[in-house]
């Protein structure tokens, strides 16, 4: 074996980026869970239910299992590759050392975009539920959702912009709240403590798969949103303490918390709500958790999912605003992208210029586009970056098999999860194809332009050797 | 290999490297809005011929709930009746595919042809 061991203490895995200030390591295993539950969560609390709508109550607990398996996969990839690039970046990093600039350069753009979409679809969220608060506390007419939406974009930029500490333990907090109140709807509305309010059997009767089976597939599309987010923990990676330890620890334990509360989500919803109100998530059901707790009768449940769904969208936006600002802030550093987005705030040691560049673009899509097609685009873009992954982790294990480079974590089963997430990745393109195969042809067009851009122009200002920051020995092959 | 020296990039320059990304990016995501081409909508194929729970298809403990939520069978009938289409054409899912490769086989072709060049100068030939 080589002389590469990024579980060492002493050698945290950093390359030469000539920067002079570095971010800084103060994260541990509980902030990257927070990280990564932090900004999925909320995909609990609004969104998964369109997945009702594209195929009935039963389609999307099918979708919610397979889309389980689908991000365990992610998960198990990602946990392996990243106990070994302790960068920022995530699988923007990765793929620059595995597959290739370009490849890296797209990765990049499906991170900020996939997080930049998020973010503004909670932000939206958030908007509703302080028109729906006012409702309730008696403000007559339509409250002016607008104010807000800047209101918790800003906030959260500026909390970002302050420090990654506070940003995350911030996070963990108000996602432990996010979680506990799934835990505390679920033993109250069940049956388990006072009486239950759920009644599957009657809801959907005559209403079990109302599209039939292409309503299953159609359903996936929607699927994803119930863990969509999960691989943003590599995001992390520059900024804890122990990267081959708290990166695959943080995000396993992530997405066993999503399987459980996307499950308890999914019974609960649909044991109160019809099928068709909670399928729509724009007219009818935006917020499912608290209608249901709307339907309880219970005022303190009201009051704690409505706390939930807050603290859900306010911990996923800004694990989003966290994440996307640090993929953009690694391009800017490799020059990928202009190199002024690279730099290091001073005093706060956090990349303050991609915080505040990617707020604009926030807002843009935030206030000027619906929520369905907001979430679209996130999960366009997060689709292909799952479909890097199985890629990646196949040439990562080709190049570097497991005897030249110690990992902090090797996934078992190789390359059966590769083969899987390829395969499911395919029927999700097939469901996104059945409702919104424009914007995907639309998109893939966009990434197809802007390659041609970075290969033929922008790949110029880059240091070709140098953007090879990690201590591994030469890929077998080359 | 020569190794290779990448030149200094002007400010105004890096701006127009912004602006260009900002403009595809913007342009990318709302040109099918503008359009109209988003896609995905549901409407009403087969209105309801009267405007009561059981023409909408309702049991009596699903009309309770809908009348729990407010919902009376008027303002409740295009949210329960509306439908998504899923008929498409193959040639239609022929060419989703077929863009879907072409994408990952321009990426990946050309990210090999830069990859070799990075190991090439980081490890020496």
């Amino acid at each position: 074996m080589a002389d590469v061991d990024i579980t060492s203490q002493t050698m945290d895995g950093m390359g030469p980026h000539g920067t002079k200030v570095g971010l800084l390591r103060v994260l541990g295993p509980a902030h990257v869970w927070a990280l990564g539950v932090g900004i999925v969560l909320v995909g609990e609390y609004m969104g998964w239910n369109f997945a009702v709508g594209k195929g009935g109550a039963y389609a999307a607990l099918i979708a919610c299992w397979f889309a389980g398996i689908l991000y365990s996969c992610v998960a198990m990839i990602d946990s392996e590759v990243t106990s070994t690039v302790a960068s920022a970046g995530g699988q923007y990093t990765q793929a620059k050392h595995i597959i290739g600039p370009l490849m890296a350069f797209n990765v990049g753009l499906y991170l900020v975009f996939a997080y930049t979409m998020l973010e503004a679809a909670n932000a939206i969220t958030a908007g509703y539920l302080f028109s729906v608060v006012a409702q309730m506390t008696g403000h007559a007419g339509e409250l002016d959702q607008r104010p807000f939406i800047i209101l918790v974009i800003m906030f959260l930029a500026w909390l970002n912009y302050r420090g990654v500490l506070a940003t995350l333990t911030f996070n963990l907090v108000i996602t432990a709240v996010a979680f506990l109140a799934i835990i505390v709807l679920f033993l109250s509305t069940s049956g388990i403590l006072g009486g239950g309010i759920m009644d599957h059997a009657a809801l959907f009767e005559g209403h079990e798969l109302p599209y039939g089976w292409i309503g299953v597939l159609a359903a996936m599309h929607f699927g994803l949103w119930y863990y969509l987010g999960i691989e943003g923990t590599t995001q992390a990676a520059e900024e804890v303490r122990s990267p081959a330890r708290a990166l695959p620890f943080g995000t396993l334990a992530g997405i066993m918390t999503l399987l459980i509360a996307a499950t308890l989500t999914w019974y609960v919803c649909s044991g109160v709500l019809p099928w068709e109100f909670l399928g729509d998530g724009v007219n009818g059901s935006v917020a499912p958790l608290f209608d249901t707790a709307r339907l309880s009768g219970s005022n303190a449940l009201v009051w704690l999912l409505g706390f939930g769904t807050l603290f859900a969208t306010l911990a996923s936006a800004n694990g989003c605003i966290n994440d996307a600002s640090r993929a953009w802030f690694a391009m800017g550093r490799d020059k990928y992208l202009p190199g002024w987005f690279g730099a290091v705030h001073p005093r706060y040691r956090t990349p303050y210029r991609a915080i505040v560049f990617l707020v604009p673009i926030a807002l843009i899509f935030a206030l000027g586009a619906p929520l369905d097609q907001v979430i679209t685009f996130s999960i366009l873009s997060g689709l292909l970056g799952y479909t890097f992954m199985p890629l990646n982790i196949i040439l990562f294990r080709r190049k570097w098999p497991l005897e030249t480079i110690k990992r902090g974590y090797e996934h078992p089963f190789h390359p059966i999860p590769a083969i899987t997430l390829l395969t499911l990745c395919g029927v999700t393109f097939f469901a996104v194809f059945l409702g919104y195969g424009t914007q995907l042809v639309a998109m893939i067009g966009f990434y197809i332009v802007v390659s041609l851009w970075f290969h033929f122009w922008r790949y110029r200002f880059v240091n070709r050797g140098a953007q090879f920051t990690m201590p591994w020995p030469k890929p077998r092959g080359y | 290999m020569a190794h290779y020296q990448p030149p200094k990039q002007g400010k105004a320059s890096q701006l127009i490297d912004v602006v260009v990304l900002v403009v595809l990016t913007v342009g990318a995501l709302f040109v099918p809005l503008w359009l109209n081409m988003a896609g995905a909508a549901k409407s009403v194929t087969n209105p309801a011929t009267a405007a009561t729970w059981e023409a909408l298809g309702q049991t009596p403990a699903q009309a309770a709930k809908y009348e729990a939520l407010g919902y009376t069978p008027e303002t409740a009938h295009d949210l329960i009746l509306a439908r998504f289409d899923y008929s498409f054409s193959v040639g239609a899912l022929v060419t989703m595919i077929a863009v879907i490769l072409l994408y990952y086989f321009l990426i990946l072709r050309f990210s090999e042809v830069e990859y070799r060049e990075v190991i090439s100068e980081k490890f020496g030939e």
